[in-house]
């Protein structure tokens, strides 16, 4: 089997989590959903270091970030596919 | 992989069953710590449980001290209990109040005697318990004898990841089997509150938990200096990964698995509902936590942690594990269980959930765990506010 890059939660997720040291952009990435065992592969466009984030849809601004399954936060900056999830571009719905 | 239906415990005189066979010197307060610790250095198979506090409480901050020193007394992993108080009063609500679980318990006051004649006194009673408890043998129990908490602490992406979720597979395979399991920390699951409380399963225990986490929240908002946007999440989660307050308490959430709690216990509350999975009003400090579970009679603790936590307790064993591959290298003499195969798709959850279980039987059954083997014995008092 190849190896693990990034994990998905969920299968309703639209972002993942970087298992490797970290991915460089234009890097070919393995995926696991870990709820239903599946694997999907995703081309990153930014350099993502382990345990953060990366896109894997597009999403705009106002939407919703779901990990685990559940909102987690909102979108403040559009973000393309395979780019990196974080506090640049992604604000709590708390304060 | 099939469930085991047993395991090998202390039957006790109330029907419970303890995982160990504890002789307790429990000081009523700061100023007993001395003869409670002088006695346990002078009997073997003996050990005080010193803390911190028991003088000038009042309300709700002195009940619940109270209760988390009889809790402590009456969990099964207890088969004896020496209270040793200054004064007589307190000392004896504590005794008659273990004794309710026909355990043998027995108390001793300081004033008027001094340490010394009271150390001698207690000591004779230790021994006669020590060795009355050496005699018990570990007879088959079922699973429904096991009660489980569960806390993480010093987390990072890998806990959210893999060995919260383990900790919940765990809680889904047991849970049919008739185990009761505890999760608290009522501040990190702020920013998933709202999904936590539709986990209860009766209107009743979802209330409980709205009124219990706004209460929190109150607190908070009256003592903080600001709001908490700038402590949750951490500079170090963040440089870590995590990105939102939400984000966070959901990776703390993972913990329950798909169970639904059936009923909000007070801190150090033994639950009365029966079998399921309950909430408990705690810290989230790990020390403050797992004493207050402890009390409520929960009889073995799963830790999962990220950077490594080193946590124990002097009377619930901790098992901890982590997926962080480097954890599990770095600080192995602390770590019972690695599940960091998860992050390399070696190991799926249902396998590590499989390997938890069968780590928690055998703590269950006698082996040590790496805590009790360093001789963690982390026994802390929560405190609401501050004495008189």
């Amino acid at each position: 089997m190849s190896n693990t890059d990034i994990i998905i939660h969920d299968e309703k997720d639209n972002v993942g989590v970087v298992v490797i040291e970290k991915i460089n952009p234009e890097q070919d990435c393995n995926c696991w959903i870990m709820e239903n065992d599946k694997s999907v592969s995703i081309q990153s466009k930014d350099e993502i270091p382990l345990g953060h984030k990366i896109a894997m849809t597009d999403l705009n601004e106002g939407d919703t970030i779901l990990k685990y399954g559940h909102d987690i936060g909102k979108v403040v900056k559009n973000i393309k596919k395979g780019e990196h999830v974080h506090v640049h571009n992604v604000k709590t719905k708390k304060w | 992989m099939e469930i085991p239906k047993s395991f090998l415990g202390y039957k006790r005189e109330n029907g419970r069953a303890g995982t160990r066979n504890h002789v307790i010197i429990l000081p009523v307060d700061d100023i007993s710590n001395a003869c409670a610790e002088a006695v346990a250095n002078n009997i073997k198979g003996t050990i005080a449980l010193p803390h911190s506090y028991g003088r000038l409480q009042f309300g709700a901050d002195l009940e619940l001290h109270f209760r988390t020193m009889i809790g402590t007394g009456k969990n099964p992993n207890v088969a004896a209990v020496i209270v040793v108080g200054i004064e007589p009063k307190w000392t004896k609500r504590i005794v008659d109040a273990i004794a309710t679980t026909s355990k043998p318990v027995e108390g001793f006051s300081i004033e008027g005697v001094g340490d010394i004649d009271t150390i001698a006194k207690v000591s004779k009673k230790a021994q006669e318990f020590s060795m009355w408890a050496s005699e018990k043998q570990r007879e088959e129990c079922p699973m429904s004898d096991l009660w489980i908490s569960v806390k993480c602490g010093e987390s990072d992406t890998t806990s959210g990841l893999a060995s919260n979720p383990t900790v919940g597979n765990l809680m889904d395979k047991l849970e049919p089997l008739g185990v009761h399991l505890c999760f608290g920390e009522t501040s990190e699951l702020t920013g998933a509150e709202t999904v936590c409380e539709k986990r209860g399963k009766t209107p009743e225990a979802q209330a409980k938990f709205k009124k219990t986490w706004n209460d929190y929240n109150d607190f908070i908002l009256k003592e903080a200096t600001d709001d908490l946007s700038e402590s949750q999440p951490t500079a170090g989660n963040i440089a870590g990964g995590l990105t939102t307050i939400e984000e966070k308490a959901f990776g703390n959430f993972q913990k329950i698995g798909g169970c639904q709690f059936i009923d909000v216990l007070e801190p150090a509350e033994e639950p009365t509902k029966g079998a399921g999975l309950y909430f408990m009003d705690t810290s989230s400090a790990a020390a403050e936590c797992v004493t207050l579970q402890a009390a409520g009679g929960f009889n073995i603790h799963l830790f999962p942690t990220g950077q490594g936590n080193i946590i124990g307790n002097p009377i619930e064993p901790v098992i901890k594990l982590t997926a962080n591959p480097l954890t599990a290298k770095t600080m192995s003499e602390h770590i019972d269980v690695d599940v960091s195969k998860i992050l390399s798709r070696e190991m799926n959850l249902s396998q590590a959930g499989d390997e938890l279980i069968k780590s928690t039987l055998r703590v269950a059954n006698g082996r040590l765990t790496c805590a009790e083997a360093l001789g963690h014995k982390e026994f802390v008092m929560t405190k609401l506010y501050r004495s008189a």
